[in-house]
């Protein structure tokens, strides 16, 4: 099936942006603007996503270059949930930028900055051959080196530092690594990549390619030996762009891994043991970092570390069940992350600080508030019946089906830790009585704000929460997804039959 | 750079890389060139114009904040890029015109994405050169 | 030809690793641009070095019959060196802001926001 759909989300964020440039400066139009075209973005998702899900896959061939010549833009289930997730994100964040960021942040192209942000998500989403994720990757980067440093303050420019020339060096490896495969097949297309390098005898070269794109992406999604980045980067700017951060990008990382990894170096015996033991390190230092931080973006921070590692745990043991408990995990995390970290950004608004030793009283102050924030925080954990709790049940399963219980031992210790980190936030920030707060240093207090904005501001997280007790309490359809998701990656046969059409026959 | 040899240079230079920038873009669909190079062209000779006579000058002489050439060159590279989706064509596809013109040759919506490419290189290049410059 | 592009490669990586590996934040971006560059050399060097045959078919010609250089590594480079400029030139204004307001090239020093846990 040959038509404009797949690339419809993109462009339509291209759109967005180039829309926002032209009301330069003018702050109310831009807000207004962003999250009506965010809206009509999560509808064009919803479409794209129902005839996918409907009408298998779509695929679109840019110039009209057939594969594996041109650029194609394949949309398959997996690729059309991701779109769908980023526009609900990009939803959400965009009103909870109207409603929390300064004014002089807005200023300088918050809006137009962040909806091409977006378009480079759901490019590298739908993105058919490496290099144009490559592509699509420097366009998500170079927009969040811009969200990351507007503003310019000092601990912005700590991290940015970091980030930047951690990110650059990953690009670079991206870049051999593509060159190595392109040496190898003479092609880049993914399908027809997954079909020639199964036929290359020389299975040391591949295998070094294979972890020359390990090594790429998982500095990007910030896995156990590369991840440092993050916990320095990703708490400085305001909440609205860590929520977006933590919410998306790594998880692009994530989702590249496993997309290279089943469709170009599939099922390796090579592959398999190392994705196991860097998962289960995964877990364990970013838990047990998240248990030391005093401040509640830093602990939200290295909890991100800790779940990017429940996610390639189920794609170390590679089972169905196992895969399939991890892409249940994938949908519920991009949620809960976007969600904790615009919780943090209120907690900051009205309290002025978001160190937990210092926070306390929520619970006294506004009971009804803190149930709404108790929804993310224990669907992070896994509460029975929220949205956390079904993937794992998967992911334990697909562990003793498969007789790996290093990985079993490691994801039950995390969500163990987890569940300590969260008890203790929820104790300091939400029971504790609160004495003596700092004042705020900059920006009003959230009562000094106006009606719309403080609904602005609690509306997402609102929204976002429904999103995750629709995960958890309605889990039969996202199983059904996820079902449908493990095995499109298990058998990536029609994949690759529906990308190259009737080529396949052709010597 | 106070030099009137400089300066006088560069009141040539101008006028002449800019129809060379114009000249690389139209030839740029078959051979070395387009929208990109041609961008750069264009901006090398407002760059070396505020060079001889100063930021302010140059600034006055293009009239326009650069920054605003951006969204202009993206929209039209965006129009390029959706114009076949209503005749039935994938993205992307070229639409050419039946009759080429006098002095430009055959004319598609390629060209329409590469002036796109044109205006954007400019703005960009521009705005960041003035923003180093005056920071400095 | 090969041989010594194999050798440039190598050299570009290995300055680019040294530089990295320096202190000074200015070092490291000039170790980032040659690690940049060591891999476009690469992407050149792996899709087939072919002299004085460019991919133009002649006038009536359908299919290619001799040999020809392939185009499609020189887009990806091509591709590959504008996005480059782009982040590079970010980059630069990065350090150059982040010099401005910390006053150290010292890569050590960036660590204010680290020790407060």
């Amino acid at each position: 099936m040959i038509n404009n759909l797949t690339i419809l989300p993109i462009v339509f964020q291209f759109l967005a942006g180039i829309i926002l440039l032209f009301c330069w400066g003018k702050i109310g139009i831009q807000k207004t603007l962003s999250i009506l075209l965010s809206l009509i973005s999560v509808g064009i998702a919803i479409w794209m996503f129902d005839t996918t899900w409907k009408q298998g896959i779509q695929i679109s061939h840019a110039g009209n270059w057939d594969s594996p010549f041109g650029i194609s833009f394949v949309s398959d289930v997996f690729g059309a949930t991701m779109v769908l997730l980023a526009s609900l994100s990009g939803l959400a964040v965009s009103m909870f930028a109207s409603g929390s960021l300064r004014k002089e942040r807005i200023q300088f192209g918050f809006f137009p900055i962040l909806h091409y942000l977006l378009m480079g998500l759901m490019g590298a989403f739908l993105a058919g051959d490496i290099f144009n994720l490559y592509v699509w990757f420097e366009v998500v980067i170079i927009s969040s080196f811009v969200l990351l440093t507007l503003g310019g303050k000092k601990k912005q420019l700590e991290g940015a530092m970091k980030y930047v020339s951690l990110n650059l060096l990953a690009s670079s490896l991206f870049l051999v690594g593509i060159g190595f495969i392109y040496g190898l097949t003479g092609t880049l297309n993914f399908a027809d990549v997954a079909l020639k390098i199964a036929e290359i005898p020389n299975r040391g070269l591949v295998n070094a390619t294979a972890g020359i794109f390990f090594v790429a992406f998982g500095i990007k999604s910030a896995i156990f030996p590369l991840y440092f980045w993050l916990p320095a980067a990703y708490h400085t700017p305001p909440a609205a762009v860590s929520a977006i951060f933590g919410g998306l990008m790594t998880k692009l990382g994530v989702y590249s891994i496993i997309r290279c990894f089943t469709l170009m170096f599939g099922g390796d015996e090579f592959l398999g043991p190392l994705f196991s033991v860097v998962a289960g390190l995964t877990i364990l230092t970013g838990g047990m970092g998240a248990l030391l931080q005093k401040s509640m973006n830093k602990t939200f921070g290295y909890l991100i570390i800790c779940h990017i590692g429940f996610i390639m745990a189920g794609f170390g043991m590679f089972t169905e069940l196992a895969i399939m408990g991890a892409v249940f995990y994938l949908i519920h995390d991009i949620v809960v992350k976007t969600n904790l970290f615009m919780i943090s950004g209120l907690v900051l608004k009205m309290n002025g600080t978001e160190n937990i030793h210092e926070l306390g009283g929520m619970y006294r102050n506004h009971a009804l508030l803190s149930l709404l924030l108790a929804i993310p925080l224990f669907s992070l954990v896994g509460f029975p019946p929220l949205s956390g709790f079904w993937s794992k049940i998967f992911l334990i399963q697909g562990g003793l089906e498969s007789r790996e219980f290093f990985l079993i031992g490691a994801i039950i210790l995390g969500s163990f830790l987890t569940l300590w980190v969260v008890g203790k936030i929820w104790l300091e920030v939400f029971w504790k009585k609160a004495e003596n707060l700092p004042k705020q240093a900059d920006g009003k207090y959230f009562h000094q704000m106006s009606a719309a904005n403080r609904w602005l501001m609690v509306f997402p997280i609102f929204f976002l929460a429904s999103v995750s007790l629709f995960i958890g309490l309605g889990a039969e359809h996202i199983i059904e997804v996820s079902r449908k998701i493990s095995s499109d990656l298990m058998d990536t046969g029609p994949y690759i039959q529906a990308v190259l059409g009737n080529q396949i026959t052709q010597p | 750079m106070k030099s009137l040899i400089f300066r006088t240079a560069s009141d040539y230079l101008l006028p002449l890389l800019l129809l060379f920038s114009i000249f690389l873009l139209l030839r740029g669909h078959y051979e070395p060139g387009g929208g990109f190079v041609g961008g750069l062209v264009a901006s090398m000779a407002f760059l070396i114009h505020s060079f001889a006579y100063g930021l302010t000058q140059t600034r006055k002489i293009i009239r326009v904040n650069p920054g605003y050439l951006m969204p202009v060159g993206l929209l039209l590279a965006l129009v390029a890029g959706i114009a076949p989706w209503f005749v039935g064509l994938p993205f992307l596809t070229g639409l050419w015109f039946s009759e080429p013109l006098r002095f430009i040759g055959a004319v598609s919506s390629v060209l329409v994405f590469d002036i796109g490419v044109y205006l954007v290189v400019i703005g960009t290049t521009l705005t960041i050169f003035f923003s180093i410059s005056e920071s400095v | 030809m090969e041989l010594l592009l194999v050798f440039l490669i190598g050299l570009m990586h290995a300055g680019g690793v040294y530089m990295l590996l320096r202190r000074s934040m200015f070092k490291m971006i000039i170790g980032l641009i040659l690690l940049g560059n060591g891999a476009n050399l690469l992407i050149f060097l792996l899709g087939r070095l072919v002299k004085g045959h460019p991919p133009v078919m002649a006038d009536g010609m359908k299919v290619f019959t001799d040999i020809y250089a392939d185009p499609l590594p020189q887009a990806v480079i091509l591709t590959a060196i504008v996005i480059g400029f782009g982040l590079q030139s970010f980059a630069i204004i990065l350090i150059k802001k982040v010099y401005k307001v910390l006053e150290t090239d010292d890569l050590d020093e960036l660590n204010s926001s680290e020790e407060e846990i």
